[in-house]
């Protein structure tokens, strides 16, 4: 007797030492620097590099001498290039991205106070466009060709094209101006402001979690809008993918095998072809995730959301480098992070993607 | 095999562009259009987005002809008139008509679309031809550098980038080509390493080709099929993020008659002239719609193999 392995699965038996998942773990861990290093090295290049004269837009114009001199040494203009990129990176790995004129408070803590409002917008849309573009991707491969496949393609299409600050501004103009059924810009109504004790910054929780309730259903309405629009791409992304993953396994023998066998159509379609779908899809939600997190700042823009979208646009109206550079590198380390992880549990649960 | 018929020119072409023995490069590259073109017209989602692409060329080279002004010209007079038979879609805030506005809009459209492709397109071949065909460290170190891009926010990044270059047309156009040229490197670099050990390769390297002309003349031109299904593809995104670019004003800027900042302009007037920002907002929707559309129609002639079934 040999290993005791379940048939036809001894291939997949790893004897080797280390384990797989330590190069996995150190592949992971070394791609995430690089692109850290990748991330830093361009948003040192816009905010340092790029602009004519990154003293002046600091100071302004009518500073003096003393003061712009003063100023410039204080940046560390005066080092080698190179020194000033490694005296960024060791500053940013602390969290100091400098001081927000705007504000004149820390980047940091500015991006902390904003950051949950764009967490909650961006995760209440993921949800939506999971719920809804699961099942519609499911739908259209199980009905290929019919009326609901076409429907899907069209929505679709329609979220692929659709510029989104536009969709939000229609959807503003029918549901507040027209029809006055939902609220209008906003996180919530300004006399629930401050009603709440901001503990996680996450609207919906903090009231939930002080019993709160009309502020939690204030809430809820300000969020509908916002999160829909948010999710149109979303739904639009997901569905599609959806119904590529499910076409390829309803073409498989084992789906053919199962309903031989006699199996209800829903437990061939839910029990088995999906299964195998879902893994798949942990990948697509996460890029997903990603790519709200960063697309929100349009739609914060449309509904006067206070979230890092919006601070990083109104920051760069008021030549606010610092607090645009600290933003963009918060966003993006997020980006980057989600999307390394969501690759990572791809590849920790469906053993085919792990090509050691 | 159809018959040669001397009565009709048409299928005298045809049995040209269809014959079996072509009797020259030209004659068989010929063929192959028109091949593709038989599939690609058969196809109605991938005619409709022609359709759409053609009529967006017709307006922005016909403009002086089918508008009245060059858009710019404003009638204080006539401020935010709903849309009638003088002014189809309306006036905007300062009097300008807006159906004039939308047509030398989209000459602009085209502008951005076409800089941001002549852009792109050689960045994204050079480094991934260069990456698959030499391969080693060069490869490594060129494709770890499309990674990092490729794993960016890309709005974020055309923001950040604008922010630094200051507002302005070109300077969007920059940053958008800046963060969109990526995934034609993992295109086309995917393309060369199944071709590069093919034999026609061999045969060029043993007649001694340099890596210059291998790299220009046999290996690019086979690249190019899939990088421009997937850059149609992607024009949809790059109107997107122009669009949105212009909305935040960072774009286009005023008088010009771009239409995320058309869209930014009117945006105040919503509730009670809500035509007045929605119609740029529907041009380019349209406009979107027809590059996606036709995009997936080239994808299934010229790409069959990455097709979503």
């Amino acid at each position: 007797m040999g290993l005791k392995t379940p048939l036809g699965l001894e291939g997949m038996v790893n004897k080797s030492f280390p384990p797989p998942i330590v190069g996995q773990l150190f592949r992971l861990f070394s791609s995430l620097i690089l692109t850290f290093i990748g991330l830093t090295a361009i948003t040192f290049i816009i905010g340092r590099v790029m602009p004519a004269d990154p003293v002046l837009a600091i100071v302004g114009d009518r500073a003096s001498r003393e003061v712009y001199d003063a100023m410039y040494l204080q940046m560390g203009l005066d080092k080698p290039l190179i020194q000033q990129y490694l005296i960024y990176i060791s500053n940013v790995v602390q969290g100091d991205f400098g001081k927000s004129i705007m504000t004149a408070r820390d980047v940091l803590d500015d991006l902390i106070r904003f950051f949950p409002a764009t967490l909650e917008l961006a995760t209440i849309a993921t949800l939506i466009g999971v719920f809804i573009g699961v099942p519609m991707g499911v739908g259209a491969a199980v009905y290929q060709g019919q009326w609901f496949d076409h429907l899907v393609r069209v929505i679709g299409l329609f979220g692929y094209s659709v510029p989104i600050f536009w969709l939000g501004m229609v959807a503003l103009l029918i549901f507040y101006g027209w029809l006055d059924v939902l609220p209008g810009p906003g996180r919530i109504e300004v006399f629930y402001d401050g009603v709440v004790n901001p503990v996680t910054g996450i609207i919906l929780i903090d009231s939930a979690l002080q019993e709160e309730w009309e502020v939690f259903w204030n809430a809820v309405d300000h969020l509908i809008l916002p999160s829909t629009i948010l999710a149109t791409f979303a739904l639009a992304y997901i569905a599609r993918m959806t119904r590529s993953f499910m076409l390829d396994q309803l073409n498989q023998e084992y789906v053919l095998t199962a309903r031989v066998k006699g199996l209800k159509e829903s437990s061939v379609i839910w029990g088995h072809a999906f299964r195998n779908v879902l893994v798949q899809l942990i990948t697509i939600i996460g890029l997903t995730y990603a790519s709200l997190l960063e697309g929100s700042v349009l739609t914060e823009t449309i509904f006067s959301w206070p979230g890092i979208g919006q601070y990083i646009t109104t920051s760069l109206f008021n030549a606010d480098m610092n607090a645009v550079i600290g933003g963009t590198v918060v966003v993006g380390i997020c980006f980057v992070g989600i999307n390394i992880l969501s690759d990572a549990l791809y590849k920790l649960a469906d053993p085919r993607a792990r090509g050691d | 095999m159809p018959q040669l018929s001397t009565k009709n020119i048409f299928s005298k072409y045809r049995y040209w562009l269809t014959i079996a023995t072509p009797q020259s490069v030209w004659h068989a590259r010929f063929q192959r259009v028109y091949i593709a073109w038989l599939s690609f017209s058969k196809n109605p989602i991938a005619m409709t987005g022609l359709y759409i692409i053609l009529s967006l060329l017709i307006l922005a080279m016909f403009a002086p002809l089918i508008t009245s002004g060059d858009g710019t010209s404003q009638e204080l007079q006539n401020r935010l008139l709903a849309p009638s038979a003088n002014h189809w879609l309306g006036t905007d805030e300062l009097g300008r008509d807006i159906f004039d506005r939308i047509v030398w809009g989209s000459q602009i459209t085209l502008y951005i679309v076409i800089l941001v492709a002549i852009i792109v397109l050689p960045i994204g071949l050079l480094i991934g031809t260069v990456a698959g065909y030499i391969g080693g460290w060069v490869d490594t170190i060129l494709m770890r550098v499309t990674d990092i891009f490729l794993a960016f926010p890309r709005l974020i990044l055309a923001l950040a980038f604008v922010a630094a270059l200051g507002p302005g047309l070109d300077n969007a156009v920059l940053a958008i080509a800046l963060t969109a040229w990526s995934p034609f490197a993992r295109i086309a670099r995917a393309e060369t390493l199944t071709i590069r050990n093919s034999e026609h390769i061999l045969a060029a390297r043993v007649q001694g080709a340099s890596t210059t002309r291998i790299l220009l003349h046999h290996i690019t031109p086979l690249c190019l099929s899939s990088v421009i299904v997937r850059l149609t593809l992607d024009m949809a995104g790059i109107i997107l993020t122009a669009a949105a670019l212009g909305f935040l004003g960072l774009g286009a800027q005023p008088p010009m008659p771009e239409w995320g900042a058309m869209i930014s302009s009117g945006r105040q007037y919503l509730l009670d002239q809500w035509w007045v920002p929605t119609i740029p907002g529907i041009a380019i929707l349209i406009v979107s719609m027809g590059f996606n559309l036709l995009g997936d129609g080239l994808r299934d002639v010229l790409d069959p193999r990455s097709g979503e079934g």
